[in-house]
């Protein structure tokens, strides 16, 4: 009887804490309404929200030495390099009305799930008033995502560069030039590297949080077939994954592992590499006599490089928009850009160019860089545009391809058709039209041929 | 009116607990559960789970954690028996052992992984110091994915290291609760150490075997970080594709379709140790 009674407690003390614990109904999106600013003395504080600048050195150089001459607001710069909890931090702010984020800084592909999110502030009329600073024409037109509103203001931009042990040199085929290489001499220096040492020591970083399928998307893609959607299935893609066959023959297997090159060029697993400019620069900060950058290879279509876009956006329904936009001035101030490329290893997003002034580090990176955008058969490839939220959709397709055409060894002609319906159903489905080097699809959805 | 207190006592003593359960583990349940079958604007649908079959990974990720679970599970359960036994026999510095052995419970999973990778790569430990040794001419590939086998065994050996110690902790109390009478009874008519294991320690060590057991497999299906780790995209586990599903992909339904699907393994897997290894109450309480 008297566990019977326990048991009818028991239960009615669950449902009653399952009922408290529904979800309540969501408050509105909107913010609380903004408070009159009183005008104080002390500046206000603002959030500055970043998923750049993981490594803690980096952090410190951009609170002590980059934002330290800023004074229309007190800055509390966090970073939260990961984007699942960056991004849920900002849906849940959102969704609750309490906004704390003032200032937004994310890459590129991170701006879509933004403004899915609808967390971010129209900033057409703060690109009209920084209109004289003279920032790349084609940074800003990314920065509106495909829409008619400025969506973010360009930051900093990165790239991804050839990196080589110079020990790596006489193993270069004969009559190669190492800063005009193409893939097919690319997977040649690798198999002369692989027969001389038994080791293959070409390296790229295909592990789980790599950015190999960036390489596929703005490097490979391109220069084999001059497009990227449009070609995806082409007779020039076959020829393309054949050759990254025969490229990942020589390329060390530990690459799956792989998720920055650094540390697998200074531990010598690796001579020759490809991969993201951040995700290098320690081999030439911690041997910089061992290392050299040279701009990535050609294929038939060109030297095509994509060139990495970071910005700043300012949160739907911050509490501080004016202290924001005077951080998003500071930081497009040609000195601020100066002393990002010479703290943080970032490059200037202004048409003046790159500073002179810098660590010898940087300029061993630089040097490849420069090299790479000013080689006779250079093209620039854009990240992908207009895809959204499901970005992370678009380079899973360029995932599983590699996946199963190179480490599974599946048939090249049908991994590409059955990968290339996937992608036709994901361009319809989000109506995104080309973006360059595919030709134009004016307002038509981008369809594989 | 003394009575009714003494009726609620339990209860106010279960409240916090029973409320962070609630909060932090049940309801999320719900949720994710929820949004297995729900399309993005929250409509009822099944497609989730049509578009988790039909991805490329799900098919080695399936096969993967069972593998790893037929392999860790019954691994460490004896490891950890053999570990607790040795331990509850009370030698001379067995305390210190226990230390060495219940180490790897205070660090993370990912961390554990990270020491391990940094153990079995390239330019690893394990390699440079064969190498030092003159056992290797040039360094073994452990990680790579055109060596299958010894990535996996890679896996098998970081796995067994990190979880051994929870399911011994679990035994070794239930060792300490088995009342001494038994043994020496067991003395008494003349029973040898083996026997003594077999016929007394073991039946009366059923209930946290049981508990060890289902502990276990929850968490070998939820193994992630370690095979993250080490092995990156080309072994991929249900969890991990969760992870990535969310983390990389941002695509929370998905996710939650492979959660759900993990989370009716689990419950398969407990109600079959329920069932297997059923005790009776007077096993599990000795009286």
């Amino acid at each position: 009887m008297n566990k019977r009674i326990y048991r009818i407690a028991m239960l009615a003390m669950l449902l009653t804490l399952l009922a408290a614990c529904a979800p309540a109904p969501t408050p509105a999106p909107t913010a609380a309404p903004p408070t009159a600013a009183p005008t104080v003395a002390a500046p206000q504080a603002l959030l500055f929200s970043s998923t750049q600048f993981n490594p803690v050195e980096e952090q410190e150089k951009m609170r002590t030495v980059i934002l330290k001459d800023f004074t229309a607001a007190k800055v509390d710069f966090v970073v939260d390099p990961t984007e699942a909890p960056f991004m849920d931090r900002i849906i849940a702010e959102q969704k609750t009305g309490k906004i704390t984020v003032g200032v937004i800084g994310a890459l590129h592909g991170t701006f879509p799930n933004l403004v899915q999110a609808n967390a971010l502030e129209d900033l057409t009329a703060l690109a009209a008033k920084l209109q004289s600073r003279s920032i790349v024409k084609e940074f800003m037109t990314l920065g509106k995502l495909g829409s008619d509103k400025q969506y973010y203001i360009p930051w900093m931009q990165a790239t991804y560069i050839m990196v080589y042990n110079k020990k790596a040199l006489p193993y270069l085929p004969a009559g190669a030039n190492v800063d005009a290489l193409t893939y097919a001499q690319f997977a040649e220096w690798g198999k002369n590297i692989t027969t001389a040492t038994k080791e293959k020591k070409l390296g790229l970083p295909a592990g789980p949080t790599g950015l190999m399928h960036r390489l596929t998307q703005g490097y490979l893609y391109p220069s084999y077939t001059g497009g990227l959607v449009t070609t995806y299935k082409s007779d020039d893609a076959v020829k393309m994954w054949t050759d990254v066959k025969a490229i990942w023959e020589q390329t060390n297997p530990q690459s799956t592992t792989y998720n920055n090159m650094q540390d697998a060029l200074l531990s010598e697993e690796v001579w020759v590499t490809i991969d993201h400019t951040a995700r290098v620069v320690n081999a030439f900060k911690n041997k910089p006599n061992d290392f050299l950058a040279a701009p990535a290879p050609a294929g038939p279509k060109g030297r095509y490089y994509m060139s990495v876009l970071a910005g700043l956006g300012i949160m739907k329904g911050t509490p501080n928009k004016a202290g924001a936009e005077a951080l998003i001035d500071y930081l497009t101030q040609p000195v601020q850009q100066a002393a990002t490329t010479r703290e943080v290893n970032f490059y200037p997003v202004l048409e003046t160019g790159l500073p002179a002034d810098v660590p010898a580090h940087v300029k061993l990176e630089l040097d490849g860089v420069v090299k790479q955008s000013k080689a006779s058969d250079a093209k620039v490839a854009l990240l992908p545009i207009g895809l959204g939220g499901k970005a992370g959709d678009f380079n899973k397709i360029q995932q599983d391809t590699l996946t199963r055409i190179v480490l599974k060894g599946e048939d090249i002609k049908k991994v590409l058709d059955e990968e290339g319906a996937k992608l036709n159903a994901l361009m319809a489905e989000l109506k995104a039209a080309c973006w360059s080097p595919d030709p134009s699809s004016g307002d038509k959805p981008c369809q594989v041929k | 009116m003394r009575v009714r207190t003494e009726s609620i006592l339990p209860y106010s003593l279960l409240a916090p607990t029973l409320i962070f359960i609630t909060l932090l583990i049940v309801v999320p349940i719900f949720q994710a559960f929820l949004l297995a079958f729900q399309t993005a604007d929250g409509e009822f649908t099944l497609t989730q789970f049509e578009k988790m079959i039909a991805d490329t990974s799900f098919a080695d990720a399936l096969k993967f954690t069972f593998l790893l679970l037929i392999f860790i599970v019954p691994a460490q359960v004896v490891l950890a028996l053999v570990m607790a036994l040795l331990i509850h026999t009370r030698f001379k510095g067995h305390t210190f052992f226990l230390y060495i052995y219940a180490l790897p419970l205070a660090i993370s999973d990912l961390a554990a992984g990270i020491v391990w990778l940094a153990i079995f790569t390239e330019r690893g430990f394990l390699n440079s110091g064969l190498f030092q040794l003159g056992l290797l001419e040039r360094p073994f590939l452990f990680l790579s994915y055109q060596n299958l086998p010894a990535l996996f065994s890679t896996l098998i050996i970081a796995e067994s290291w990190r979880a051994t110690a929870i399911v011994m902790v679990i035994l070794l109390a239930g060792l300490q609760v088995i009342p001494r009478d038994y043994f020496e009874a067991a003395d008494v008519f003349g029973a040898n150490t083996l026997k003594r294991t077999l016929f007394v320690v073991l039946p009366l060590l059923r209930p946290s075997l049981q508990n060890a057991l289902i502990i276990r497999t929850i968490f070998a299906f939820q193994t992630f970080a370690v095979v993250l780790a080490l092995a990156g995209r080309v072994i991929p586990v249900l969890t991990g594709e969760a992870y990535n599903w969310y983390a990389l992909n941002r695509n929370a339904n998905i996710a939650a379709a492979y959660s759900t699907l993990v989370l009716i393994f689990t419950v398969i897997a407990t109600v079959v140790y329920f069932r297997l290894l059923r005790t009776s109450t007077a096993e599990a309480g000795f009286d």
